[in-house]
């Protein structure tokens, strides 16, 4: 009964959008969430819950494949260091609200060694000691081995590497060159441009949270929601053909889900207008086309009215408009799920005459 | 001559021996980048034929058949006395959809993208319906399956001849 009630919740739009609040909650409440306590509590609860979910043998055989434990141990490093991170975060801020000064910054924290031997000797024994660690997993864990590859035929589910699940799970929602190719590029140029864009110092060799909370909650939406946890939803929620599966539910190659993905031409011309789709591309993609300037220019004055002004201000005008276009194209991911999911839209803009759709 | 010629180089004589050294050299590093040049490319290419003949006709019942999947990548699928070639390739990203006779579709065990038996996209990412090969009958009264040319929907061209043949 609580299990199937949790592979009804589990499905991608509720526990998103879950994660989504739960997330913004965590932020908020950072006085509760920032504490030594709550981090014990939730760490008890969570591991709790895993051994309840683990007792599950439907679970343990989907968790226990060699391909997912880098994915356990991925989520208890990502689960502490965000953590410690808000934690120590609280607690400078509380400093600060005193009028101390930040933990990083007293003067017995501010004394200064030489790398050699300080660093160099950690980083030896700690690469020694990730190289152990290796060649003990690649012991007990085997790689599999299949058969050689056949051109004309694929696992089901195919899955990519682990790490490239979340890239997967996005490919679901976009045309490969988008998802594949722009999106990806996005982030890898978005996150060298960081440096660039964010001329902030506060928060420069010392953990705070009250000072930068746009950064970091951005930061953390961007790698929290739309990358870890869409790894997590394609690793253990997603089976055979792709289908989404509850953690308690059985990989059946057979399970029918009623989808049928129409473009936005479609439903503006079929559905709306009751006729047939026009002859020439660009009057048949029209909707689309508005939709595209309109999120990719239009809406850019109004953000800058309603929050941007101060940004504005201070980062200078190329900085603020190349930051609002990389968060605009991130959130076109979280905006891209939830059309397919309430519209079962597939792409705003569907041009495969060019290969061009998003 | 003195032994002071025999032991030194002039300089006409230097730059000769200059010369002789860089040609040798560079004909050695030539050499050197052709075999790996070479190198990059395979010995033996294991790919199957880019056209076969696929029978007769009447050898196909209605429907989707599979026989040509493994080794050729291709369906072969037959309504209302209308015979196509399929490309098994997604249109999405390019995996290996399952045909699922429970269900009548194609499924794409990569993004989960379905077709119907014809090959038109009803679900998931894919944009376009799969695409189509040259397909024709020899004088023999064979099926000639050509892969070098396909047929795109979205372009209007599975209506154009050398797309399907009637039987």
């Amino acid at each position: 009964m609580i299990k199937e009630a949790i592979n009804y919740l589990s499905s991608p739009l509720y526990s998103f959008t879950a994660f989504i609040f739960l997330f913004w909650l965590s932020l908020k409440r950072i006085d509760i969430v920032g504490t030594k306590k709550f981090g014990l509590g939730l760490l008890i609860f969570i591991l709790v819950i895993f051994g309840w979910m683990i007792s599950d043998p439907v679970f343990f055989s989907v968790i226990s494949l060699p391909d997912n434990i880098p994915i356990i141990i991925l989520n208890a490093l990502v689960f502490w260091s965000t953590w410690f991170a808000l934690y120590k975060g609280h607690q400078n801020d509380l400093r600060i609200e005193r009028g101390e000064q930040p933990l990083e910054g007293t003067p017995e924290n501010r004394e200064k060694v030489w790398a050699w031997p300080n660093l160099v000797y950690t980083e030896l024994f700690c690469g020694i000691l990730c190289t152990v660690f290796l060649i003990v997993w690649a012991i007990f864990f085997k790689a599999p081995l299949e058969e050689p590859a056949n051109p004309t035929w694929a696992p089901n589910p195919a899955k990519a590497p682990w790490y490239f699940l979340g890239l997967q799970e996005m490919l679901v929602y976009f045309d490969p060159w988008m998802a594949g190719v722009v999106l990806p590029g996005l982030i890898i140029v978005g996150l060298i441009a960081i440096p660039f864009i964010d001329i902030n110092p506060k928060g420069n060799g010392y953990f705070t949270f009250k000072e930068r909370k746009f950064a970091i909650a951005g930061f953390l939406f961007g790698w929290l929601a739309l990358w870890i946890f869409l790894i997590q939803i394609g690793t253990f929620l997603r089976g055979p053909n792709w289908t989404f599966y509850g953690p308690f539910e059985y990989w059946d190659a057979h399970k029918v889900v009623a989808e049928n993905n129409i473009n936005l031409s479609e439903i503006f011309w079929i559905k709306l207008f009751n006729t047939s789709l026009p002859k020439n591309i660009f009057l048949r993609e029209i909707f689309g086309i508005i939709f595209v300037l309109v999120y990719f220019v239009g809406v850019i004055p109004l953000i800058t009215k309603k929050w941007g002004q101060s940004y504005l201000e201070r980062m200078g005008t190329i900085r603020y408009y190349t930051m609002v276009f990389l968060l605009l194209g991130m959130a076109l991911l979280p905006l891209k799920m939830y059309l397919r999911w309430f519209l079962t839209l597939k792409y705003i803009l569907a041009m495969p005459e060019f290969e061009l759709n998003l | 001559m003195s032994e002071e010629a025999k032991t030194s180089l002039n300089r006409r004589e230097f730059f000769s021996f200059l010369a002789v050294g860089w040609i040798t050299f560079g004909a050695a590093a030539a050499g050197f980048a052709s075999l790996i040049f070479r190198f990059l490319y395979p010995n033996v290419v294991f790919e199957p034929a880019m056209d076969f003949v696929a029978g007769s006709p009447d050898e196909y019942p209605d429907g989707v058949d599979e026989r040509w999947k493994n080794g050729f990548g291709v369906w072969i699928y037959k309504k209302d006395g209308r015979l196509v070639a399929m490309s098994n390739i997604c249109t999405h990203l390019g995996c290996i959809p399952t045909w699922l006779p429970a269900e009548s579709k194609f499924k794409c065990p990569c993004h989960g993208s379905g077709y119907y038996p014809n090959g038109i996209n009803f679900e998931g990412p894919a944009p376009r319906p799969l695409e189509r090969y040259k397909i024709s009958l020899n004088s023999e009264g064979k099926i000639i399956v050509d892969k070098t040319k396909v047929f795109r929907y979205e372009k209007g061209e599975w209506n154009i001849d050398g797309a399907y043949i009637d039987v």
